[in-house]
């Protein structure tokens, strides 16, 4: 039947309507894949050792393809440690941080129709925290924090939706947000029964912790967020389409052919991979996964296809641009995961005045 | 492939056991046909097409469905402001991979499908902007893209004006005589499932029911069983061909016009 129609005389009529998606879509994406890469060699530059842009660049140029090292190289030692101990690895962490939350983000918001849900608002974030203070009290190694980490977010998001499936809502119903508030509470809740019981040594380090904070970032911990982050991020890149279907809702995306609760599945275990990974290495940075999804739609509009990666980007560039007002501006170190809370109020406060009477999806 | 699209046996679905919502029905759909399914509210006309697109699992029986189905719900409304083109393809679900992104030709058929229904013009509005009637024909062009060969329809006329209701009911009647499409569709409109369907199924509650071609199934008697109101079926011809059509008997309005309208003074 197709090919009748592709012999419609129409058919070089909708070529040239096609074509702006498939050339011009991705613009936004692109410059924003420019733009963070330009932002990650700008806060190299930023702290108490000055460095210019062009000495950064070459030297993660130089830490990205290692070659022979020159006989002069245009750095001194001092410049290269403080790149390569000191900041790339915060800079990193911070960046692979605010992808993945921008990435869970729209793909939860999608794939639960709903644009109120992040990861915190489901739960996700509060079980992750839990999984990870409770490995910290159990003195767990850092792999150890992540596998807790994952399995709370897992356990917390397996509530949510057990929850709100026993209140026959689904997915589609402010019931499912209703239920993740009620699980959040509770991993709350166990949180500082934890803390209540982590002795002297233990405390400082896990409320520091859960306020969400890059400080102490290194090579190890850029590896626990990267690979849970990227392989994770990737696999749901490949899905992002079929958030578009999911977002339609069961039976209609039942109805075009798709298994609804495996694909459901498989993305709340990547999402809750994700955010556990950045939970287990930063603690809890709220907000993020909420509020950037909304600006990644006003930029290229809900297809997932272009959102996806535009929300992952916009996560990075916005968590990158805090972490550099934190050390640029501020003398103390301020958890990013506060600072995210204190604008991100506002934002969703302005998106949700914006948005009267035409819906939440349609900024 | 058999000449039946559709079929089911012995159908039954209770939400709370020993409360059937409709029980023991049976019926089959021919492919290329027109089927449309009738009923007050609550009789279980949406719950039977949950059953049927295995969206819900039957308390009993059995459903077998040949051949690929599209769902056109009632009152189609997205969370999200997708464009027309977007929604269109979203039909091409089956045709590709799990892992990958629709391509140029993908793109290209879900055009030529509006195209098809002309309305390729609304392609990069948002869908949210059309009209009930625009909005339908979106979501046939989505099924016609996803080269479905059953198309299942729940109250497709429902909310639209008098004309997109015309136009949705020319549709169901083009798609099934020229494309060979089956067609199932609920309506609470008897004349629409007259003037179109082929064979009716009227859900009279519990395990009774009516089942058969629509100019027999639909009778004056049939009607008052089903609503508990008088409908008449008056025969009018159209290009020298014998139609017929239903009309409701209105109890206070027949006994009004008894009495002559005095011109005023």
């Amino acid at each position: 039947m197709t090919e009748a129609i592709m012999a419609d005389p129409a058919i070089s009529q909708a070529k040239t309507k096609t074509a702006w998606t498939l050339e011009y879509g991705w613009a936004i994406p692109l410059l924003l894949g420019v733009g963070v890469l330009v932002a990650i060699l700008a806060s190299l530059c930023i702290g108490a050792y000055p460095m210019s842009f062009a000495q950064a660049a070459r030297i993660v140029m130089h830490l990205a393809w290692p070659g022979p090292l020159p006989a002069n190289p245009p750095w001194t030692v001092k410049e290269i440690t403080v790149v390569q101990i000191i900041r790339l690895p915060r800079v990193l962490l911070v960046t692979l941080a605010g992808l993945g939350l921008g990435i869970s983000g729209t793909a939860l918001q999608g794939m639960m129709r709903n644009p109120l849900v992040g990861p915190d608002i489901v739960g996700v974030s509060s079980g992750a925290a839990f999984g990870g203070v409770l490995a910290m009290l159990w003195d767990f190694p850092p792999v150890g924090i992540v596998g807790l980490a994952f399995c709370g977010g897992m356990l917390a998001m397996a509530c949510t939706f057990g929850l709100a499936k026993l209140s026959h809502a689904g997915t589609d119903s402010m019931i499912t947000i209703l239920a993740g508030v009620f699980v959040g509470a509770f991993f709350l809740a166990l949180i500082d029964l934890i803390k209540h019981l982590a002795n002297d040594a233990q405390l400082p380090s896990m409320v520091f912790w859960l306020l969400g904070t890059f400080v102490g970032a290194d090579a190890r911990k850029v590896a626990m967020i990267a690979i849970p982050t990227l392989g994770g991020g990737a696999l749901l890149m490949t899905l992002r389409w079929r958030l578009n279907l999911l977002s339609l809702g069961d039976l209609d995306a039942k109805s075009l052919g798709m298994n609804v609760s495996v694909l459901r599945w498989a993305i709340l275990a990547l999402v809750s991979l994700i955010v556990a990974s950045q939970v287990a290495v930063s603690g809890v940075v709220g907000w993020v996964g909420l509020v950037v999804p909304h600006c990644a739609r006003m930029l290229v509009g809900p297809d997932h296809r272009r959102l996806l990666p535009t929300a992952g980007l916009l996560g990075a560039l916005f968590v990158l641009g805090l972490d550099d007002f934190t050390r640029a501006v501020m003398k103390a170190e301020i958890p990013v995961g506060v600072l995210t809370a204190l604008i991100g109020t506002p934002v969703v406060c302005f998106l949700l005045w914006k948005s009267q009477g035409k819906g939440w999806g349609r900024e | 492939m058999s000449n039946t699209a559709v079929e089911f046996h012995d159908l039954g679905h209770a939400y709370k056991p020993g409360h059937w919502v409709f029980q023991s029905y049976n019926a089959e759909v021919a492919r290329g046909s027109i089927f449309a399914l009738l009923g007050p509210n609550g009789c279980g006309k949406t719950t039977l097409l949950k059953a049927l697109l295995g969206a819900l699992k039957p308390t009993a029986g059995k459903v077998v469905m040949d051949g690929r189905s599209a769902f056109v719900p009632q009152l189609f409304q997205v969370t999200f402001d997708y464009s027309v083109l977007d929604m269109v393809l979203m039909g091409r679900a089956r045709q590709v991979g799990l892992f990958s992104q629709p391509s140029v030709e993908d793109e290209e058929a879900a055009m030529a499908s509006l195209e098809r229904f002309g309305i390729a013009h609304f392609a990069r509005h948002p869908f949210h902007e059309l009209s009930g009637g625009e909005r339908q024909l979106v979501i046939f062009a989505r099924a016609l893209v996803s080269e479905a060969e059953i198309l299942i329809l729940d109250e497709p006329t429902s909310a639209l004006d008098l004309k997109n209701q015309i136009v949705v009911l020319d549709w169901i009647t083009r798609l099934s005589h020229r494309d060979g499409l089956t067609v199932l569709f609920t309506t609470h409109h008897p004349h629409h499932a007259l003037a179109v369907a082929d064979n009716a199924l009227l859900m009279l509650g519990g395990s009774k029911y009516a089942s058969g071609p629509a100019s027999d199934v639909l009778s004056e008697e049939n009607l008052h069983a089903l609503y508990g109101v008088d409908l008449k079926l008056l025969p009018f011809e159209h290009k020298g061909q014998l139609h017929e059509t239903l009309v409701p008997v209105l109890p206070y309005a027949s006994r009004a016009r008894k009495e002559p309208q005095l011109p005023l003074s």
